[in-house]
């Protein structure tokens, strides 16, 4: 992660095609943008796929994002959420040591933070955290003074808050 | 009907309307060269090399408006093609490549030439498909056809493994292609024409900057028009030359980093641009922050990602130009007519005085070397309007783009964005392909000459005749031109010795006419000479002044107001050495 723009979150609908990921993958590095993080799963329609990307960038590059991913010809919509128009999510598993007195601190941790303790050695604990990003960052920075051991995130995944459906948005940026 | 893969892609591409395919066959292509052997209607030009099928399906489509097709087999044969699909994506050409690929079974085991030919033409293909069911070869045909031609055009590449070719299938056209994803905006947004012509009416100096797009657009009736109802001039870039004929009093020419004094300055001191169908590329723009510094910028263009994308516009209009435009010239008519046009005579005569002052310059002395921009003046005056001209990339291209004088679009063919040396000879043969009934002739350089050369064969064999003009001057000119000027006159890595090879003799082992012009007074007679021979193509060696640098010159990254117009003007120069190299 560098730049020193803000994190924008967008949400891209693809035809489930080979070679998709790729190519959005590849238009990034090409381009010279920085994804933070990229989710993708199957959605409600069958052949479509859904992203969900992170990517630091100034508000100016990011509309060139947008409308270069338009152009890609597997993209079917996008859509950027602004601030607080999205419900973000993300999923973090992450072994920490907890061993003597941190085990009991660890747990004390995870039970404000309301995870869940998914695996447990004699030497650590492996907490299972879903929740915004925000949220995640809190816990993970309270952990590190115990020693994390490994951490995997699924990256941020979004809805767009309201009654709507992706596919009923008004495509930003590319309108004019 | 039952048919096999490969005779599904040759009925496909009849049901294109293809009629020509410029290739080379190998291992894993060959199922589509057998059925070729029966009564097809298209015809299959056997190409030197893949590089040359490649530009040359670029100079079909860019002198015809249609799809060029070309196809390689797997592996090598589609390594070669990555130049011209790399030129067709930067120039916008609407060209289909089909490759022959290694059977699905052994695909990702590093199989005798295998490649992965969709992943490596991924970022410089408007689309690629590789298709792994024989069913789907028709509608994927349809799809990339749809997608090369249509928007903004571009290349498209289909990869096609041996054992789809050789499986059989059910023989079906689609009626229809399902493209969920690809909508390309056609039609202006008329609000914004309105918001545009008060621009127009309100401008004092408004300048149309033309790209190539116009001619994309089978515009350049629509841009006659608007020019003529608004009384606005017209500069056409490099990818626009012929788009409005260079005889109008409104034509200014080319702008760029070798455009002439008005064309430049002119968008330096408009204070509108209507920009259509172009980029605002740097080599037109200069220093971005200095380009036309007063100017408010209308943009039209089919590429939304190119509107904003390097200047700041006013007024975007998203559309094919040929509508935009035409909805342009009607809203500007309507409100000319009310309310009467605008007095711009001030900024014309500005403009009629600066074409007076600071026209392309050169001397030709009759006693001295000939002059490279004299040979594109002579091999002017002796062609007709309708001569197709194609060039490759460096001082040759500026020399043609300067002092050919172009009165009809799809008439002047190059390389411009990615700047391929070696485009000329192959395009310039793909381009009388498409035209046969027109002169084509390739103003070439030496140095691009000899790296797709092998393609006169083709012209031989196939009978594909046409004129090769080489501006001989022994050197990599440009790069000399460079070193000259901003690297303290350390030439570098650039001399090619005019007389190696010998380019008379080389034209002649390959069946081709060989001429040669050595002083002035040998030019004329050797182009009549060239001109008069139908049946084959010709080769000139020109051997013109090594030392010729093409001016006027705005220094990479610097700004437009520096422009140097050459030696004789060095009131005008500024010091080059202070402007980064780019």
């Amino acid at each position: 992660m560098n730049g020193n723009g803000m994190l924008h979150t967008i949400s891209v609908l693809v035809e489930d095609k080979p070679g998709v990921l790729t190519r959005i993958a590849g238009l990034f590095s090409a381009r010279g943008f920085n994804i933070d993080s990229l989710a993708v799963g199957p959605t409600e329609s069958e052949g479509l796929s859904r992203m969900t990307i992170v990517i630091n960038v100034e508000s100016k590059p990011l509309e060139q994002v947008t409308k270069q991913l338009n152009k890609l010809i597997n993209v079917i919509k996008i859509l950027e959420h602004e601030q607080g128009s999205a419900v973000e999510r993300e999923l973090m598993l992450v072994k920490v040591r907890a061993s003597g007195d941190d085990r009991a601190r660890v747990m004390e941790i995870a039970e404000v933070f309301r995870v869940n303790i998914v695996d447990v050695t004699s030497s650590t604990l492996t907490l299972e955290a879903t929740g915004k990003p925000e949220k995640l960052e809190a816990l993970l920075s309270l952990l590190q003074d115990f020693g994390v051991v490994e951490l995997s995130r699924t990256g941020r995944i979004a809805l767009g808050r309201g009654d709507r459906g992706i596919r009923e948005r008004v495509l930003k940026a590319a309108n004019d | 009907m039952k048919v096999t893969g490969a005779h599904a892609v040759l009925k496909a591409l009849e049901q294109e309307g293809v009629e020509v395919i410029f290739g080379i066959p190998g291992g894993a292509s060959m199922p589509i060269y057998d059925p070729l052997v029966d009564a097809s209607p298209i015809r299959h030009i056997l190409c030197r090399h893949e590089q040359g099928a490649g530009h040359a399906a670029e100079g079909y489509a860019w002198a015809t408006g249609r799809v060029g097709v070309c196809m390689a087999t797997s592996g090598p044969g589609g390594t070669n093609l990555v130049t011209p699909i790399a030129d067709a994506k930067m120039d916008s050409v609407p060209i289909v490549a089909i490759t022959g690929q290694v059977p699905t079974p052994v695909v990702g085991n590093d199989a005798f030439q295998e490649a992965d030919i969709t992943g490596i033409t991924m970022p410089i293909t408007k689309h690629n498909f590789l298709v792994k069911d024989p069913a789907l070869i028709a509608e994927t045909v349809r799809e990339a056809f749809h997608i090369a031609s249509t928007g903004r055009p571009g290349p498209v590449l289909i990869d096609l493994p041996k054992d789809v070719l050789l499986a059989e299938t059910t023989w079906s056209w689609p009626d229809r292609v399902k493209l969920p994803g690809y909508k390309p905006t056609t039609k202006g947004n008329q609000r914004q024409v309105v918001e545009a012509v008060k621009l127009i009416l309100a401008a004092k100096q408004p300048v149309l900057y033309v790209g190539g797009g116009v001619i994309k657009a089978n515009a350049t009736e629509e841009l006659a028009k608007l020019a003529a109802v608004g009384k606005l001039p017209v500069v056409t870039t490099l990818m626009a030359r012929g788009a409005f004929p260079d005889s109008d009093e409104l034509c200014l020419g080319m702008p760029g980093m070798h455009g002439n004094f008005t064309a430049v300055t002119s968008l330096q001191k408009a204070d509108l641009l209507i920009a259509l169908g172009t980029r605002f590329d740097d080599r037109v723009t200069g220093k971005l922050a200095a380009f036309a510094p007063n100017a408010k910028v209308i943009h039209v263009d089919i590429d939304p990602a190119e509107i904003g994308k390097n200047r700041a516009v006013e007024v975007p209009i998203v559309g094919d130009c040929k509508d935009v435009i035409a909805k342009l010239t009607a809203e500007l008519e309507t409100r000319q007519g009310e309310g009467g046009a605008p007095d711009r005579r001030a900024w014309l005569d500005q403009l009629a005085d600066w074409q007076r002052r600071f026209p392309y310059r050169y001397e030709q002395a009759d006693d001295g070397p000939i002059k490279p921009q004299y040979c594109v003046e002579r091999l002017r005056s002796f062609a007709d309007d309708e001569t197709i001209v194609v060039s490759g990339v460096g001082q040759h291209q500026m020399y043609a783009s300067q002092f050919w004088r172009f009165e009809h679009p799809r008439h002047w063919i190059n390389s411009g964005g990615l700047g391929t040396m070696g485009f000329a000879v192959p395009a310039a043969m793909g381009a009388k392909v498409g035209q046969p009934g027109k002169r084509v002739v390739a103003i070439d350089g030496d140095g691009c000459f000899q790296m797709t050369a092998q393609e006169l064969a083709t012209s031989a064999t196939e009978k594909i005749p046409f004129v090769t003009a080489i501006l001989n001057n022994g050197y990599l000119g440009m790069v000399r031109q460079w070193q000259e000027l901003f690297f303290d006159e350390r030439y570098s890595g650039v001399y090619l010795d005019p007389d190696v090879p010998d380019y008379v003799k080389l034209a002649e082992a390959y069946g081709a006419v060989g001429l040669r012009a050595e002083s002035p007074e040998d030019v004329d007679a050797v182009i009549e000479k060239a001109y008069s021979v139908e049946d084959r193509s010709v080769v000139i060696d020109f051997r013109v002044d090594p030392k010729e640098m093409v001016f006027p010159m705005v220094p990479a990254g610097a700004s437009n107001d520096e422009i140097i117009l050459g030696p004789e003007s060095a009131e005008h120069t500024t010091d080059p050495s202070e402007a980064p190299i780019v």
